[in-house]
């Protein structure tokens, strides 16, 4: 095993698209990070002298329409927008795994009737449940909008898990640990999840990347936290005043540069992963 | 000590298609017996042993494990208790182990659920004493994963782990047919040691000549029915269902060339099993001998042999 391991640890380190996401990721850890340290402001904070000021020594990134200074809903949105993803991630994560689990592991009717919860929630596509969902609240934080995505992101995380979780039941060293009298939930959790762990994480990093991406979704048509900033909010704004059309660069270039980065960095680190997990899919 | 009676299993495949992998199958197994079911691959052997050991729920039939019927209790804790008696060991022991852990982990789970009392030193003594016993060396095989040792050393161990439970029925799936030729007289005589010591064991197997070599009783299965059950030499010997006769055919022979074979004698109940008009129905065993039964199917009415 300690062979193995180093095995598997030698192609993550010579993996290249493994190594491009690990960067990335890492470079937006460090502005979450380090940036708070630097940004002057708070996101809504009347900051510069001027709206809409090109990046100048004050304003690093230049300011909005509503003289906030962009550097700074940079770093605080990039935040936001981390923690949407690990929370609905997370969310999404435990949730499709436990169901995937136990409809795999138990069968028979209790299976059937959580893959049918599973499969209802599938066909009905998620955003419209969403904006439903989102216009109903009032307000909403960034926690708010974490917990609806990831309540209606785990369906299809169930239905691979089980599917998993099926096949492994079949294997021998589940048999060996129901004739060692080992409970249900000790074979799950001891037996079968450790056989799935780089499939767990791998599930985590797109339920991750795609809560990012539909929290962009719901920014944009008007539903993300009515306080508070994110980079789909910076965004939103920065499309509503038409920064585009009147040349605002500044305004939208940060957020969906970092946008586009850090979901291509999540699929970078998930190629990645699943290469070096599958020696079949290596290409050296 | 154990017995099955009118052993059902149907799968359902999906909604249509059904597999009836057991039917209909009765035996016992007495103390310090080793009893094979012998029969091709897919009649449903692994099922009944499944069955036995609890992992799978018969369709229909009783299992009576001390006279209780296993098939009824549910509970965690009867459950464990049969278990401390009848014990298994699969075809692929290399599945039979998560490759993730060490091997003997499946000593500290033995530990951790049936002698949660006992001391660790002495646990660990026990563990060696069990490990030698089957002709391991204790310091070989703790701490190495299952890809690191041979498919026989992962069986004894095994064959270990169901001595320490002092299981009185082994249930024994294609133990040695996933080994290598070397490797499997050992293991085979081991398993004839277990019965001198009082372990009674159902050999499921698909080589007729392991079953002849060591079990007490054979029962030969074909598509889920018991076609010929009795006293190994007896079955051996005078085969009287064609399907065992012709399994027994198949069996190349040392002394004989297949030119030479000599014409077999008729069985009186060849024809019975071949008119199509016999076809219907649910076999029953008839005995024919001491100990020895075959399966007839009765015929309509009007077709009286
Ligand atoms: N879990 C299962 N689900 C559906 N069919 C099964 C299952 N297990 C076994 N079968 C079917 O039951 C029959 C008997 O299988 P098995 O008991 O494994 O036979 P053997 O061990 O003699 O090869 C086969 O036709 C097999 O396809
Ligand atoms: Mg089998």
């Amino acid at each position: 095993m300690r062979l193995k391991d180093n095995d598997i640890l030698h192609y993550a380190l010579r993996n290249r698209k493994l190594r491009i996401g690990l960067a990335i990721i890492a470079f937006f850890m460090l502005v979450m990070l380090a940036g708070p340290l630097f940004a002057r402001w708070e996101a809504r904070e009347r900051a510069g002298l001027y709206p809409s000021a090109p990046p100048n020594s004050t304003n690093w990134m230049g300011t909005t329409k509503m003289k906030e200074d962009i550097f700074s809903q940079f770093i605080f949105g990039t935040q936001s927008t981390f923690l949407i993803g690990f929370l609905a991630g997370c969310i999404g994560t435990t949730i499709g795994l436990s169901i995937g689990f136990f409809a795999g592991y138990v069968g028979g009717w209790f299976d059937e009737l959580l893959m049918m919860l599973t499969n209802i929630l599938l066909v009905i596509p998620s955003i419209a449940l969403l904006i439903i969902l989102a216009a109903y609240l009032p307000y909403r934080g960034v926690q708010i909008q974490s917990v609806i995505i990831g309540c209606t992101a785990w369906p299809w995380v169930a239905r691979a898990v089980r599917s998993q979780t099926l096949s492994l039941k079949q294997r021998g060293f589940v048999s060996l640990a129901r004739i060692s009298g080992v409970s249900p939930l000790r074979i799950i959790f001891e037996d079968i999840a450790p056989n799935m762990l780089s499939y767990v994480v791998m599930v985590f990093i797109l339920q991750f990347g795609g809560a990012i991406l539909y929290a962009v979704a719901l920014d944009f048509i008007g539903l993300g936290p009515t306080r508070g900033i994110s980079l789909g909010l910076m965004m939103q704004e920065a499309f509503q005043n038409n920064a585009l059309q009147v040349g605002y660069w500044w305004w939208f270039i940060p957020s969906g540069l970092s946008i586009t980065l850090i979901v291509s960095g999540l699929f970078f680190l998930n190629t990645g992963l699943d290469e070096v997990f599958n020696p079949k899919l290596r290409d050296q | 000590m154990l017995q099955v009676e009118g052993l059902s299993k149907t799968y359902n495949k999906s909604s249509r298609a059904r597999v009836r992998a057991v039917n209909n199958v009765s035996f016992s197994v007495e103390k310090g017996q080793i009893v094979s079911l012998i029969g091709e691959s897919g009649s449903g052997k692994s099922t009944i042993g499944n069955m036995v050991l609890q992992l799978t729920k018969p369709s229909s039939g009783r299992i009576l494990f001390g006279n209780q019927d296993i098939t009824r209790q549910r509970s965690r804790s009867s459950l464990k208790e049969y278990y401390r008696k009848v014990q298994g060991v699969f075809q692929d022991p290399f599945s039979t182990f998560n490759p993730i852990f060490r091997v003997d982990r499946v000593f500290a789970i033995l530990h951790r659920e049936f002698f949660p009392n006992e001391a660790a030193e002495a646990w660990q003594q026990r563990v060696e004493a069990a490990l030698l016993s089957v002709g391991l060396t204790p310091a070989a095989v703790c701490g190495a994963y299952c890809h690191q040792l041979s498919g026989g050393q992962l069986q004894r161990i095994l064959i270990a782990r169901a001595l320490l439970l002092e299981a009185e029925l082994l249930v024994a799936d294609e133990i040695i047919s996933m080994l290598d030729a070397s490797t499997r007289i050992d293991v085979l005589n081991l398993l004839g040691e277990m019965r001198e010591r009082g372990l009674s064991m159902m050999f499921v197997t698909h080589d007729l000549s392991l079953g002849y070599y060591i079990s007490d009783r054979v029962i030969i299965l074909y598509k889920g029915v018991m076609v010929e059950s009795g006293n190994t030499q007896t079955v051996f010997s005078d085969p009287q269902h064609p399907y065992s006769r012709s399994l027994l055919e198949a069996v190349p022979r040392l002394d004989v060339r297949w030119d030479e074979l000599p014409p077999r004698p008729a069985s009186r109940h060849e024809a019975a099993m071949f008119n199509p008009d016999c076809d219907k129905g649910s076999p029953r065993m008839e005995q024919i001998g001491e100990d020895h039964w075959i399966a007839v199917r009765d015929c309509l009415p009007g077709t009286e042999l």
